[in-house]
């Protein structure tokens, strides 16, 4: 099949904490659950190493949308870590509908290693509210380009 | 004035404190500049007036480590950021002598120049036991007055009240200056799309030259290392390579001081190109009180800030999304 060079395919950085999310996106790809390939994760050691930056940091380099994903808050391997977390992100989400990015573009989602089906049906979801969304011309005509 | 110098020379001579941080007359009659004052001579320039806008409590970071008491006059917006910077164990409390000294608004001298008044030989009205009421200039084109309330500062319109939070003494009378909601602005911005929210941040934003005024001004921005001095980092200390650094750089700011900022406005008042740098830690404050209950930084030293803490049923981070 020929590849369509004018269609809009977004990049979607997926932050996946160790202990649950990574466990559970390995579960979907073990249970051939499918999700788009546009999804990029990367693996983090808890929900609450992903320092603010990070965030700003993917939009930056290129990022159509940012999706975080940990444990349930209680089931934190560190006990305590996606609690903190969950405030970061929330005021960090909050500042950057603020500035004018579209809060769709930012999400977080708790993935408990055993939720397969959820991790694949949340970036089914998240893809195509990007899709939607279009590309992050926002951010897009600030960022470095190379 | 004359009340607030005897009584710094009285604290110097008995040996109480080693020297005195307060203001110096500058250049002009508008622009006093922070200072020391180690001998009872000294005090001769010491100066306290409408213009003495600067906040005092970051440079105890450093006297706290110098021997013997410092005394430093303090506004009461300032106790709260000598509050938070004792919460944080930056500041030594034996170190200091806090002489809350009265506030009656200060001044803004891009207000007075907005105004048309310029040329200013010298300004009268403007001295703590002035009833603040208005200004009166002598110019080189003559003479001026406006009225004391059209040129303060943003901040001391939003105030919080005139009562010090911490200190060893009180001196001067305050005048209640609060006629404004400091939120209003920032639920104006809220209510726009995201286009004109974009707008409005890229218009103020490309101002940004860069200097590292508000950081280095901020009482809460006081990190030893600081992630904008690392050579590694794309804001790091240069000139910005594209429009996305300088919103970086504030953001990452913003978000650094969030729930430890007390409001204080020095950003904005140092701001050489007059961005409204406060609306972004007012927008966290604004989500802090509204999300995980009223808080001023500051206030109480004891207590715990909003983000090295938590709730079991705290906020969802899409709440950011549901509330639109």
């Amino acid at each position: 099949m020929p590849i369509n060079q004018e269609e809009f395919r977004p990049l979607i950085v997926a932050f996946c904490c160790n202990w649950c999310s990574y466990a559970g996106a390995d579960l979907a790809g073990s249970s051939r659950l499918s999700y788009p390939a546009d999804v990029k994760i990367i693996r983090v050691p808890c929900s609450c190493r992903v320092n603010p930056m990070f965030i700003l940091r993917a939009f930056e380099k290129g990022a159509d949308g940012v999706i975080l994903c940990g444990c349930h808050p209680g089931d934190c391997h560190y006990s305590t870590g996606n609690y903190y977390a969950r405030r970061r992100m929330t005021l960090l989400f909050s500042m950057l509908d603020y500035l004018g990015v579209e809060n769709g573009r930012t999400r977080v989602e708790w993935v408990s290693a055993a939720e397969g089906a959820k991790f694949s049906a949340t970036m089914n979801e998240f893809v195509e509210k990007i899709h939607s969304l279009g590309k992050n011309v926002r951010l897009g005509d600030l960022r470095c380009r190379n | 004035m004359q009340e607030l110098i005897d009584r710094a020379k009285a604290l110097l001579e008995d040996g109480t404190v080693r020297r005195v941080l307060g203001w110096k007359t500058g250049d002009l009659p508008y622009d006093p500049e922070p200072a020391y004052f180690e001998t009872p001579e000294s005090l001769k320039d010491f100066v306290y007036n409408g213009f003495c806008g600067a906040n005092l409590s970051k440079y105890m970071i450093e006297a706290s480590k110098l021997e013997g008491r410092t005394l430093v006059c303090l506004k009461p917006c300032d106790t709260y950021s000598f509050n938070q910077l004792l919460a944080e164990h930056r500041v030594d409390r034996d170190k200091a002598y806090i002489l809350g000294v009265g506030c009656k608004g200060k001044l803004s001298m891009e207000k007075i120049k907005a105004a048309g008044i310029k040329g200013i030989r010298s300004v009268s009205g403007a001295e703590l036991t002035d009833p603040a009421e208005t200004l009166f200039f002598d110019t080189l084109y003559g003479k001026a007055e406006m009225p004391y309330r059209d040129a303060m500062l943003e901040r001391c319109h939003v105030c919080r009240g005139k009562t010090h939070a911490v200190y060893d003494a009180l001196i001067g009378d305050s005048k209640d200056t609060t006629d404004a909601d400091r939120f209003d602005e920032v639920r104006r911005i809220e209510a726009l799309s995201p286009e004109e929210k974009f707008a409005f941040f890229q218009k103020e934003l490309s101002k940004c030259i860069r200097c590292n005024a508000c950081r280095n001004v901020c009482p809460a921005c006081s990190c030893r290392q600081c992630v904008f001095d690392s050579a590694k980092f794309d804001s790091a200390q240069k000139a910005n390579a594209d429009s996305f650094e300088e919103k970086m750089f504030h953001i990452i700011r913003a978000f650094d001081v969030a729930g430890r900022c007390t409001d204080c406005g020095e950003c904005s008042r140092v701001c050489p190109q007059g961005i409204p740098l406060h609306l972004f830690n007012r927008k966290f404050i604004k989500d802090i009180n509204e999300l995980y209950g009223d808080y001023q930084a500051g206030a109480d030293p004891t207590a715990k800030a909003p983000l090295t803490s938590f709730t079991l049923d705290d906020a969802e981070p899409n709440i950011v999304a549901e509330r639109g």
